[in-house]
């Protein structure tokens, strides 16, 4: 049974301005998202605040699946946000480009 | 690729040591490439003629020195025609022709009454390989053909040989060099007195000089062998009963039961002689081991290469690899270009060593001779342009290995000679298998690489000496390698039973960092995505990025393809992460002098951006803490400096106390040095941050004795430079590289060393834990006395570093990358429509 509404997303601007390999953040409304362009073409975004100390994740290193924090360290798995410490983990948001438009949920 | 029923025949003449590992090289490269004929005069597979006098004393079965056993040329496909001598090359038709020798031939007979009435066998052919090898040299000598007399070449030799022996009291050997001795020694088993014959007035001519020749004669003296020299037989005297003397030229003569011939070699080279090839002492050949048959090859003892001969096995390897190249397709150009000689063997239970030359050719060459006549110890060097032109060692071989491998690689010589023969007084070997370069030979005898011995460590899982000579052949020859390979072992499963990737450069690529590099060269890489693309199956490491990024860039200076991706964002924005996402601006001051000028624009600056904090540094710098990403450019322009480089993996500062210019104590201009290797090194990159100071006497106010690398005057003009230093959380006073008398001295000298560090340091290793792990004397060995003739190759390489150095805060005018300083984006919620089906 087919339902036509609508939904909410987040358009965080053109995958294109996101440095490729790298990470960019966002601010909306108090929070601030991380948005991370990974070589292989794989966008993904996560909550930008690192658990452990505050560190901007969008200015981490980025590649396999992975982010790493760049005050101390700590890993992220972006796909489901778990941390390489115990305890720690981060929230992810679903990503999709559409048009070349990065949108989140 | 060469489809089955394409293949090309080639034909091989010679089933010796160099026809079958020819055979064994191609199969190596293209095992579909050719139909595989062999002849073999003798009735066997290919066995190790070295061992023959093993054999002969009883030492080794025959059987155990067969190398291709008559199965091996069954599983190889290879159709071997056993007991075959083949006589000629009929060119027009393109077959070789070959007859069946008597049962009880000699194998390298000329004599055609050998071969029995059988028919021919013809083999066609696209390609042929001559490995004839050689015949012994029969002096000429009445008689010698006769009962009682025999010559030593093959295994049917030793057979004949032993079984004579044992009706026989005495027994003499014609011929006193490296054949004749071995002879003798495998007689001497056989209970029958033994008398060595040497026309020369020395034992083994071709390998010792006359005091080594003397020593050796005594020793063997000693064992109960006698050795005549200057003599040359005339005739061999035979009653009814068999021989009973020999006759020499001068007259005397000599009672002997029997008598063994062993005076050299000669190329075997009739069947291309009879087939219309060039044949001069042997079948001539060019560096592609052609013959002047483009379609006819040859390799081996009967080979003439550039007016050489060859007899010992490591050129014959050297060849049949090239050869192999050539004929496989895999390297159609790849040529051999001549052999240095040296070998390594025991005669008579006397360890003996020569290489190269034994005696000076001109009154320039160094001759170092130490004796020690009491043990039978000799050793000999001869250096030539402070390298290796030849040694011979007796009694003593110990440092035969590492000479062989100056020797051959033409490394240059320490200063302190003594070292070549005793090693180092620190006991710091000379040469270790782990600095050897991975195309290092470690086994001569069958020409393998360090780099393939470390693969069938690694790969092959190859955990002991045998398994390892079982997979690459290495030790299989003379087994003086075996030491090396145990060496090899030893580090290779040391990190095996440990954990590998303890040792991997990065842990994302499995590679250890000698290896890695070796991999990035030769491969050409030259950006970190191409990294994990060729030798990490395509996984990206995030872990890896940086290092792999420090090290491309050490490894390409001008052609480094950065990924700003894979640099830390302190490199990515030229500035350093503070807790709060901010960054800190640290402009370069040169040798911590400043001006009024440029404080004026530093507080300017920092009350324009209403910067948080201003604090000096423990380098003696100025810092701007708390600045925000998108102001970084602003402020780089105001400040009109360049950048510090308080942030990186890379130089930093280098401090200085005031010296000469106000300081009553100083010895020499601390600040002007200073300033030199700052302006000169500022922002090279390395495997950790390098904070440098120079001290204008040794009160070392600048603490330049537990810097990365500090320089102190002393007394006479001079600086010492310290290496190796720290004082954060860990402390080291730095070791003492080297004394030097002036400034341009000094920036040479530091150079050197940072080239070095930044080569074989490990990623994140500060200078204290690699000086410690290298050692001081390595290293003073290495950058100072030039041990491994790398300084110009290491001056020119930070040379190009120096040179390619550009400051990094020129991209406030022009950015690398659109957003390299862009603050936040602005995210928006949106409404979109959605079929939920």
């Amino acid at each position: 049974m087919a339902e036509t509404g609508t939904r909410t997303v987040i358009r965080v601007g053109e995958a294109a301005d996101i440095p490729v390999g790298q990470g960019r953040c966002f601010v909306l409304g108090d929070e601030t998202i991380a948005v991370f362009r990974q070589r292989d073409g794989r966008v993904f975004a996560t909550q930008n605040r690192c658990p452990h100390r505050a560190g901007p994740l969008a200015d981490g290193i980025v590649g396999g699946n992975h982010v790493i924090c760049p005050l101390h360290a700590h890993r992220f798995d972006l796909e489901t946000g778990n941390g390489s410490e115990p305890g720690e983990c981060v929230r992810v948001y679903e990503t999709e480009v559409v048009d070349g438009q990065v949108r989140l949920r | 690729m060469t489809v089955r029923g394409q293949r090309r025949k080639l034909v091989v003449i010679g089933n010796g040591m160099a026809g079958a590992r020819v055979v064994e090289e191609i199969l190596d490269r293209a095992p579909d490439a050719f139909d595989i004929t062999m002849f073999g005069a003798e009735p066997y597979g290919n066995y190790n003629r070295i061992l023959l006098s093993s054999v002969l004393g009883g030492a080794e079965a025959p059987t155990e020195i067969f190398m291709n056993p008559i199965g091996w040329y069954r599983d190889n496909g290879i159709r071997l025609h056993a007991g075959v001598k083949a006589s000629r090359i009929d060119r027009r038709s393109r077959v070789v022709v070959g007859r069946r020798l008597r049962k009880d031939a000699l194998a390298y007979t000329v004599d055609a009454a050998d071969e029995d009435g059988a028919a021919e066998i013809e083999e066609p052919y696209d390609v042929v390989i001559i490995a004839t090898g050689s015949r012994p040299f029969v002096p000429p000598v009445e008689g010698i053909e006769g009962a009682g007399a025999f010559l030593f070449r093959t295994i049917d030799d030793c057979a004949r040989i032993a079984d004579y022996a044992r009706e026989c009291r005495h027994a003499a050997v014609i011929g006193g060099g490296l054949l004749g001795l071995e002879a003798a020694r495998g007689l001497l088993t056989h209970d029958v007195e033994v008398t060595v014959l040497e026309a020369a007035p020395q034992l083994m001519a071709a390998q010792l000089d006359a005091e080594a020749g003397k020593m050796l004669r005594k020793t063997i003296e000693g064992i109960g062998i006698r050795v005549m020299c200057g003599v040359m037989t005339r005739r061999v005297a035979r009653s009814d009963e068999g021989v009973t003397h020999l006759e020499f030229t001068d007259g005397n003569r000599l009672e002997t039961d029997m008598v063994v011939v062993s005076a050299g070699i000669r190329p075997i080279t009739e069947v291309a002689s009879a087939s219309g090839l060039t044949v001069e002492r042997g079948i001539v050949c060019d560096d592609r081991m052609q013959t002047s048959d483009p379609s006819v090859f040859a390799l081996g003892e009967c080979v003439e290469h550039r007016g050489q001969l060859y007899g010992l096995v490591e050129p014959i390897w050297e060849q049949a690899r090239t050869l192999a190249d050539v004929l496989s397709g895999v390297r159609p150009d790849a040529v051999y270009t001549g052999s240095k000689l040296g070998t390594k063997l025991k005669v008579m239970g006397v360890e003996l060593a020569s290489m190269g030359e034994t005696a000076p050719a001109s009154e320039d060459d160094e001759v170092i001779v130490y004796r020690e006549p009491v043990n039978g110890i000799y050793k000999k060097l001869i250096v030539r342009d402070h390298r290796i032109a030849g040694a011979i060692l007796l009694g003593d071989t110990a440092a035969a290995d590492t000479l062989m491998q100056m020797y051959m690689a033409g490394i240059p010589a320490p200063e302190r000679r003594a070292d070549l023969l005793f090693g180092s007084p620190t006991g710091v070997g000379l040469l270790q298998a782990a600095d050897l370069p991975d195309n290092a030979q470690i086994c001569n005898c069958n020409g393998v690489s360090k780099s393939r011995i470390v693969e069938a460590i690694r790969n092959e899982a190859c955990q002991s000496v045998g398994k390892v000579a079982a997979a690459t052949k290495a030790g299989l020859g003379c087994g003086s390698c075996k030491s090396l390979v145990a060496q090899l072992l030893e580090t290779c499963l040391g990190e095996v039973a440990f954990d590998p990737s303890e040792h991997y450069y990065v842990p994302g690529v499995p590679l250890e960092k000698s290896r890695l590099v070796a991999e990035i060269r030769n491969r050409g890489i030259k950006s970190v995505s191409e990294v994990f693309r060729q030798l990490a199956g395509g996984r990206e490491d995030p872990d890896s990025k940086v290092g792999l990024a420090s090290l491309l860039k050490t490894l390409w200076p001008d052609e480094y393809e950065d990924e700003r991706d894979a640099r830390f964002v302190n490199d990515r924005v030229h500035a350093n992460i503070q807790k709060d996402g901010t960054f800190s601006v640290v402009p370069r001051i040169y040798g911590g002098v400043t001006t009024p000028d440029e404080l004026m624009r530093i507080a300017r600056v920092a009350v324009k951006y209403a910067v948080p904090m201003v604090k000096l540094t423990g380098g003696q710098r100025i810092d701007l803490l708390g600045i925000r990403r998108e102001d970084l450019p602003g402020v780089w322009k105001d400040l009109g400096m360049p950048s510090g480089h308080a942030y990186t993996k890379a130089f930093r500062t280098c401090k200085s106390c005031v010296g000469t210019d106000f300081c009553r104590y100083g010895l020499g201009d601390s600040i002007a040095l200073s300033q030199k290797i700052e302006r000169r090194f500022q922002g090279v990159e390395s495997p950790h941050k390098m904070k440098l100071a120079t001290a204008g006497c040794p009160r070392n106010c600048s603490e330049a004795y537990v810097k990365d690398v500090g320089a102190v005057a002393i007394e006479g003009g001079r600086w010492e430079l310290y290496v190796g230093g720290a004082a954060g959380g860990s402390v080291r006073k730095g070791d003492l590289l080297h004394t030097v008398d002036s400034h341009d001295e000094v920036l040479r000298f530091i150079g050197r060393f940072i080239q070095y560090y930044r080569e074989h340091g490990k990623y994140l290793e500060r200078t204290y834990g690699f000086v410690a792990r290298i050692g001081i004397e390595n290293l003073r060995k290495i950058l100072v006395e030039d041990s491994l003739g790398v300084g110009r190759r290491l001056d020119a390489d930070i040379r190009k570093a120096v040179d390619a150095y550009q400051d990094p805060w020129k991209e406030a005018d022009a950015p690398a990358y659109a957003e390299q300083f862009s603050g936040p984006g602005l995210a928006h919620v949106l409404e979109v429509a959605e079929n939920n089906g």
